[in-house]
């Protein structure tokens, strides 16, 4: 820093400060930063206003400590500039030891760079942690991240800082204002362990700028979430309003500004979380929400908003939706304490009018007024107002017009000179149960639309098909958790090759196929079963009336049970067969040039075929994959197609490639098979070997999402057995299936093997 | 044992007409059309019978149908007795004998080899032959056979033959509109008015989940049940839960909503 006229001091230390006792500080500093001599006056005054006299010495030799670190003057401007602030929440004898503490241990390891960060942020984070605990919390936890993300060899010897922990502390801030420290943890955990060994995502997971990183952030957050309550919503608003009206949430996690509900032409829009409030729960506040909205819906109509100023439009919002409350809970009078619960109760007194505009404030009070049975206002405008709202709705509905015309001389009436300041008096006036009414207003002039809060649409993921995907979760048995919308799955029709390829092979094994033939005739339901000796059949079995009345006549006591009924046995079986086809199926047999897949299509033809014979509904279906964002589940043949050309095409098109992600092919089979009505709905699951995929190390980690999806489907009554082609399965397959498999290892028996083994299940 | 006394319907029942039934029902009487009665279960249909039998002055003979029902359980068996065998007319061939209506109730249930058994009493024809016993019994002129038949009925295979459905007249029965159910709810229970309006308004709420989580609505007989509880002292909370939802629904996302609009309801 060259000051013309004064000789360039090379050493910053030998600067002049303002007073004697900043210079004995700045000496005390030993700093040879010119930039931190710049704004160290500056600088020491702030901390004089919060630091006592007996905390300056602790607080001067922190600060020369990090002034030695090493690392340029960052850390020291940093902990100059912020700590005043930090010391005014947390008292310094409680937050600088730890804080020392936590800076030291960094700064023994390759994480010392991280400390510039960590200081940084340091004075923004401290407003949501609050206390000494929550600082000590937060830099355990950052330090956890530190030791568990930085690099080792052979485990002793850390010597690659973690690329994750800068971005941590960057972050921060936002972590801390949408989710409590034991959240934090969670997702921090979860990253961990979801990045491991890649320096690039894991930065960008700790840095939020990956979606999975702010999905999982958001399931950590504390109050009711929408996706947990989505049902209970949506039934809730059929039930009570007859609207069916699709519920779609929008993110409050990573918005700016707090937005309320609102109409929009897809459905209602409602907020992703809602925290739990004394008196008043998330789920009773979303219930409002609805309630409000539907009631607008059924009794606002729409005003033409270009005549009136905002402030005329914001008086007119307040009593139509005082309106519509009044009116809903006419309907529902049981809404009463839930929804005075969740308005505001501005008290009197609480702003100043001489210097903040209070017309929100007013009007809050008005609202208020309104919708409280027992409502009486100490101001008698208010008062007086009110009297006119309630006398206006006291027989029938009244209109938004009519409360319009109310709202609007409110307005005049209460008008004060401060209403134009642009300092407004927001404390309790936001009632967050109410939606953002722009349904309410018509625009005649172009341009003179509000701003709209609709998303922009987000750009399509890549889908090769132009089909959109349908996301799955998957399992990570390691954290107990699932990963949510994990798994995109893709389907379509298999394209089809040529049918007649099937009628040849089917021809091949005609031999075969009449052996089984003889067999499904007996498996077939029988027209009519009989069933003997009923009391009450319904007809006379001869025999068994003939033996009786012998008996009687013989004086004997006869059987009563002479009658013979009638029963048709039906077999009532839907069965799902699901085709692994990753690349391993290429491989041909040991002794042919046959593929294994042309010796399961073969198989798969002719178990098509018999169940086809034997009426049970079957679908066929073939799966595989290429990461975790390409699921293919190809549709072969569907519950409702017969066996016939198409269906014999799709079959004869099928090749294999990629990989076998089981759990959401087993996930999506069930979803087809969870609409059969049938008695018994059977997953057959054809593959050889073992759930893999490319984007996935860990061996078990796929096994156990597809022993999960397995008990899943088991939960909603569908069996999953599967045939599994790999001589050593045993090791793995029970562990999925548990005792439902079989290993078919003489794969070039597969045709004779398959149908036999269906038959067997089924019997 | 089987004469007209014994099926008559002595006492007037109570019936609140929710249209032109009536009239509809004596002209197809009159014309001893066979008679279909569709629409849910509890929505009155069984009381229309009742009534109209009464009306008419026709003895009424009731036969709820079942999947293990068979054709001799409508038509009749032979039991043994002490000289050997002895053949017991069903409920359907009395009712043939004697000229009464005989209600087939959720026809359905019974399995459709079972219905083939009325076809010969629903054209033309109006015989029931006893195949077993050799004998055929032309229809008394004054008999009609009438069914009830819930096509909402969840299975795909519970579903009436063409051939059988085209052998009657129909009449389409739905819960009855809020106001005359509110005054069948008063009139079967005494419950005062304005509960009976709030029970109607939560049957209402219920009943557009139908598809949403419930298979059925919340019948017109389940309103009658809440109200007798509530006239026995039970709180309207408890009886709408005891009666209407516990009996329909084990969904707990559906209970829940429910449970939230009887609060809103009676607050
Ligand atoms: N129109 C009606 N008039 C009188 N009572 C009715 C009427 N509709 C329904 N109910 C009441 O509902 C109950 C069930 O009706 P019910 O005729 O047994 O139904 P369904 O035969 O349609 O299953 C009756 O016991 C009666 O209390
Ligand atoms: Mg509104």
């Amino acid at each position: 820093m060259a000051v013309p006229g004064l000789r360039n001091i090379a050493d910053a230390r030998q600067r002049l400060m303002a007073s004697p006792e900043s210079q004995a500080a700045w000496a005390a500093l030993d700093c040879g930063f010119a930039v931190v001599a710049d704004v160290f006056d500056e600088c020491l005054s702030a901390a004089g206003q919060v630091l006592t006299a007996a905390e300056m010495p602790e607080y001067l030799a922190a600060a020369r400590t990090i002034g030695k670190l090493g690392r340029g003057p960052e850390p020291l401007l940093a902990f100059l500039e912020h700590w005043p602030d930090v010391a005014r929440q947390v008292p310094q004898a409680l937050a600088l030891p730890a804080l020392m503490a936590a800076i030291r241990s960094l700064q023994k390891s390759p994480n010392a760079p991280a400390v510039t960060p960590l200081l940084q942020t340091l004075a923004a984070v401290i407003g949501q942690l609050r206390s000494a605990d929550g600082l000590a919390d937060y830099l355990r936890i950052a330090l956890e991240l530190a030791d568990r993300t930085s690099g080792s060899i052979h485990g002793h010897q850390i010597t690659e800082p973690s690329p994750a922990l800068p971005e941590f502390f960057r972050s921060a801030p936002q972590l801390l204002a949408i989710v409590p420290l034991a959240g934090v943890r969670q997702w921090m955990l979860q990253g961990i362990r979801l990045t491991a060994q890649h320096p690039a995502q894991q930065r960008d997971y700790f840095a939020l700028r990956t979606p999975e990183s702010r999905r999982l952030l958001e399931r950590e957050r504390s109050g009711t979430l929408f996706a947990d309550v989505e049902r209970r919503l949506s039934l809730g608003l059929h039930a009570l309003w007859a609207d069916d009206s699709l519920l779609v949430p929008y993110s409050t996690a990573f918005a700016g500004h707090r937005q309320q509900p609102y109409l929009a032409a897809d459905g209602l829009r409602l907020p992703d979380v809602l925290t739990d409030r004394p008196g008043s729960s998330g789920l009773a506040r979303y219930r409002l929400m609805l309630a409000h909205m539907a009631g607008h819906r059924r009794w606002s109509q729409p005003l033409i908003a270009d005549n009136w100023s905002p402030m005329q439009r914001l008086a007119v919002e307040a009593l139509e939706d005082a309106r519509i409350d009044c009116l809903l809970l006419r309907l529902y009078p049981g809404l009463t304490a839930s929804l005075l619960a969740a308005h505001p109760q501005p008290l009197p007194g609480s702003c100043d009018a001489a210097c903040e505009n209070t017309l929100r404030h007013r009007l809050t009070r008005l609202s208020r007024a309104c919708i409280d049975p027992a409502g009486t206002d100490p101001d008698p405008l208010i008062d007086e107002f009110a009297g006119r709202f309630r006398h206006c709705l006291a027989d029938g509905a009244a209109s938004t017009r009519a409360v319009a015309e109310i709202a609007l001389a409110y307005a005049a009436r209460s008008r004060l000179p401060s209403d134009q300041y642009a300092r407004v008096h927001f404390a309790d006036t936001e009632i967050d149960y109410r939606d953002d009414n722009r349904h309410l207003w018509i625009h005649l002039e172009a341009g003179d639309e509000e701003e709209s809060f609709e998303p922009p649409p987000s750009a399509a993921a890549s889908e090769p098909d132009g089909l959109p995907p349908r996301h799955y979760p998957e399992w990570d048995e390691a954290a107990q958790t699932w990963r949510p919308d994990w798994v995109a799955v893709y389907e379509a029709l298999h394209p089809p090759a040529n049918a007649a390829d099937i009628d040849a092979l089917l021809a091949r094994h005609a031999p075969l196929a009449r052996r089984l033939k003889r067999l499904l005739d007996l498996l077939k339901p029988q027209e009519r079963v009989r069933i003997r000796h009923q009391e009450n059949g319904s007809e006379l079995d001869l025999d068994v009336a003939v033996r009786a009345w012998t008996d009687w006549r013989s004086g004997h006591l006869p059987d009563p049970r002479i009658q013979v009924s009638h029963r048709t046995a039906g077999r009532d079986i839907s069965v799902l067969l699901l085709i692994d086809l990753s690349q391993s199926l290429n491989a041909t047999l040991p002794g042919g040039q046959q593929s294994i897949l042309d010796t399961a299509r073969e198989a798969v033809a002719l178990l098509a075929w018999a169940i086809d014979e034997l009426g049970d509904a079957c679908a066929i279906a073939g799966f595989h994959s290429n990461t975790r964002h390409e699921v293919r589940y190809h549709h072969i043949k569907g519950f409702s197609e017969a066996w016939g050309d198409p269906v014999k095409a799709r079959l004869a098109g099928v090749s294999a490639g990629w990989s076998t992600r089981m759990g959401a092919a087993l996930r999506h089979a069930g979803r087809m098979l969870s609409v059969r009505r049938s008695e018994k709905r059977i997953l057959l699951v054809l593959t050889d070997g073992e759930p893999a995929d490319i984007d996935v190390s860990d061996p078990d980690y796929l096994l156990a999402d597809a022993r999960k999806a397995v008990g899943e489907l088991a939960g909603s009554g569908i069996d999953s057995f599967c045939l599994s082609l790999d001589p050593g399965a045993d090791a793995y397959v029970g562990r999925i299936f548990g005792r439902q498999w079989r290993i078919l290892d003489r794969i070039e028996r597969l045709p004779e093997q398959l149908p036999m083994v269906y038959l067997n299940l089924t019997r | 044992m089987n004469d007209v006394a014994h099926f008559a319907v002595c006492r007037e029942p109570f019936y609140q007409p929710q249209g032109k039934e009536i009239e509809l029902y004596e002209a197809a009487y009159a014309a001893r059309l066979p008679v279909m009665l569709k629409g849910p279960t509890g929505c009155g249909k069984s009381r229309f019978v009742e009534y109209m039998a009464w009306k008419l002055g026709r003895p009424l003979i009731s036969v709820a149908c079942n999947e293990d029902m068979t054709a001799a359980d409508l038509v009749g068996r032979y039991l043994l007795d002490a000289n050997g065998t002895r053949w017991q007319d069903g409920p359907l061939t009395v009712a043939a004998r004697l000229g009464a209506i005989c209600y087939l109730d959720e026809i359905v249930e019974a399995r459709q080899d079972t219905l083939v058994v009325i076809h010969p009493l629903t054209d033309h024809r109006r015989m029931l032959p006893l195949d077993k016993k050799g004998e055929q019994v032309a229809a008394h002129p004054d008999f009609q056979l009438v069914i009830s038949y819930n096509p909402g009925y969840q299975s795909l295979v519970k579903d009436l033959k063409q051939s059988t459905k085209q052998r009657f007249a129909a009449f389409q029965f739905d819960y009855p509109a809020p106001a005359l159910e509110s005054g069948i709810v008063c009139a079967e229970t005494g419950i005062a008015r304005e509960l009976a309006d709030q029970l109607v308004d939560f049957a209402q709420a219920g009943r557009r989940l139908k598809g949403h989580g419930l298979d059925e609505g919340i019948s017109t007989r389940l309103v009658v049940y809440a109200a007798s509880l509530i006239v026995r002292g039970v709180s309207p909370a408890d009886a709408c839960r005891m009666a209407m939802i516990r009996p329909i629904t084990d969904d707990i996302d559906v209970i829940d909503s429910l449970d939230h609009a009887i609060a809103a309801i009676f607050g």
